[in-house]
């Protein structure tokens, strides 16, 4: 027996409409669960304020110093590497061998799962080059990590930098890197920053790769070689060790509002720049 | 810059650019070094294939973690990959594209949420769910599935919609000139033309479901076994290595080393193919 198309036809469109609204409603329930459970615990006061007793008392205040400086010192590191690879494959080379075999790399990179960073970052900066659990191994191991993204939002916003800015550049005597320096650059700068921003909010959601290179001290770290602690991996450690709920929550509601904070600025910016280049 | 002049900014470029295929290399050099000789000695055979994972007696069989792994992205794809195509359709055929420029965003920051915060949500909502209604410890295989399942979302739905969208408009104008209704020509002309896209998307989503670690310790239970149901607690690749690592010492280190590179070989294979298939939707455009 065959269904008449008109039927299969809103049978499809209520069954995908279906799916469509039950993912939306998944997220909306993920972020509405966690700030209802978590702000209330949320003050000036809790974020300004040591954790004491493991986490189970005070605030989170040294944790929220290791996640400002953790992704900081990553984007330092992972930004000028990511933009001049980004320019490179843009702007000074033709398609070549060479060219896909560096997208190629830089694709698998954004692939590789945070806890073989973790091992790596454990293996390579924490005990061969003897940085131990530290603020520099955690935040280079997030440089590691973030470098695809960066890499990848570079040059498709160097890409938007229309054909004739480089044609008028070059034609007023201007060499290569001068047209790169004073024209692209400044141009696609919306789209890098935008890239940056999704790094960073990439780094302050995870857990795995830091918690094995950068530690878990609570201390406040006097040094980039002190270990420390980012507020995903006290998260983890207060939820899973069921230390202290209500301030797992707290934490939680924290880490989100940064994240969705930080994603939506860059989706802001993404999307002025693009409706100033159409 | 004269100092250096144009030729300098060029090596200098060009050197640069190879960072993040060094930083794929290096990483590779590491993992294998610490873990290949690990599996030499052990044999292949003997740490992938037998069931004993029992560190003080100096057995390694990763089996039941293979299986567990197995089993759990699995499970994610069944429960991310229909809903996220559907998504994918329904956001880039059926709604206007005001409401997707909104939409699709607000879909992709699902990927931005912590995978903490996802595994939080599903000690606290999931498990209980599942041990009231299905019995077992609540924090399970099914859990995890679950879970990820909800994860790799973002993924697939947004590779999906870049894909379905470089359909050229010509096919669809084609087909429903013929008289095909929308439904029609979406399964038998756009998601055809789009399907190694689609396909990427799923491949992707499982590398990402695989390489997950926090979100399937706090949700899977752990437990060093064979799954024999959905409900049973199971303990994943990725999660022997993050639960043991902080206290591995000597062999039992390079166990787990060897067990990142089992993970590493799998993730560049899945990699490469969702590459190449998402190299095929660019040439066919």
């Amino acid at each position: 027996m065959r269904i008449h198309p008109r039927y299969t036809q809103r049978l499809a469109v209520t069954i995908l409409g279906g799916a469509t609204l039950l993912t939306l409603g998944v997220l909306a329930f993920i972020i509405v669960f966690v700030l209802q459970k978590g702000l209330p615990a949320v003050s000036i006061d809790f974020l300004l304020s040591n954790p004491q007793d493991m986490g189970r008392a005070g605030g989170i205040f040294t944790t929220l110093i290791g996640t400002i400086i953790l992704p900081l010192l990553a984007i330092i590191v992972a930004a000028p590497l990511g933009v001049s690879t980004a320019v490179y494959l843009t702007e000074y080379t033709a398609e070549t061998r060479i060219t896909r075999m560096i997208r190629f790399g830089t694709d698998c990179l954004a692939g590789v799962p945070s806890i073989i960073f973790g091992l790596f970052g454990f293996i390579f900066f924490v005990t061969t080059l003897g940085m131990g659990w530290s603020i520099l191994s955690g935040g280079l191991t997030l440089a590691f990590m973030i470098l695809p993204t960066i890499i990848r939002t570079t040059e498709e916003a160097v890409k938007a930098v229309p054909k004739s800015y480089r044609q008028v550049s070059f034609s007023l005597g201007a060499t290569r890197w001068q047209t790169v320096k004073r024209v692209i650059l400044p141009n696609a700068l919306p789209g890098i920053l935008t890239g940056i921003m999704l790094g960073v909010g990439r780094s302050i959601g995870e857990t795995a790769a830091v918690i094995f290179t950068a530690g878990s001290s609570l201390r406040l770290p006097s040094s980039i070689l002190d270990s420390t602690r980012t507020m995903a991996v006290h998260f983890y450690i207060l939820a899973r060790e069921g230390i202290s709920s209500e301030n797992a929550y707290g934490t939680a509601a924290t880490l989100i509002i940064a994240v969705l904070l930080i994603n939506l600025t860059a989706y802001w910016m993404m999307n002025r720049f693009i409706a100033k280049r159409s | 810059m004269n100092v250096i002049g144009e030729k300098g900014v060029q090596r200098i470029l060009s050197v640069t650019a190879f960072s993040a295929i060094s930083a794929l290399l290096l990483i590779a050099l590491f993992i294998l070094n610490e873990g290949l000789p690990f599996i030499f000695r052990y044999g292949l055979h003997d740490f992938l294939l037998t069931s004993d994972w029992e560190p003080q007696a100096g057995k390694f069989g990763i089996f039941p973690m293979v299986a567990a792994s197995v089993w759990v992205t699995l499970g994610a794809m069944v429960v991310g990959a229909p809903l996220g195509i559907a998504g994918a359709i329904f956001l880039s055929e059926f709604v206007p594209k005001s409401v997707m420029r909104v939409v699709k965003p607000t879909i992709e920051l699902l990927a931005a949420i912590p995978s903490v915060v996802y595994g939080f949500i599903g000690v606290m909502v999931l498990a209980p769910l599942i041990r009231t209604y299905l019995g077992g410890p609540g924090l399970s295989l099914l859990a995890a599935c679950i879970i990820l399942g909800i994860m790799i979302l973002p993924t697939v739905i947004s590779i999906s919609i870049d894909s379905i969208q470089a359909v050229p408009q010509s096919y669809r104008e084609g087909s429903l000139a013929l008289g095909a209704t929308t439904w029609q020509t979406i399964h038998m002309v756009t998601v055809r033309a789009a399907k190694s896209g689609i396909i990427a998307s799923i491949i992707l989503g499982m590398g990402r479901a695989i390489g997950e670690t926090m979100a399937v310790i706090m949700v899977a239970g752990n437990a060093v076994k064979i799954p024999h149901s959905a409900l049973d607690s199971v303990r994943s690749l990725t999660a022997n290595i993050a639960l043991e690592m902080s206290y591995a010492t000597g062999l039992h280190r390079e166990a787990l080393f060897a067990t990142g590179v089992v993970l590493f070989v799998v993730i560049i294979i899945l990699n490469s193919v969702a590459i190449v298939a998402l190299r095929k939707r660019v040439a066919k455009k």
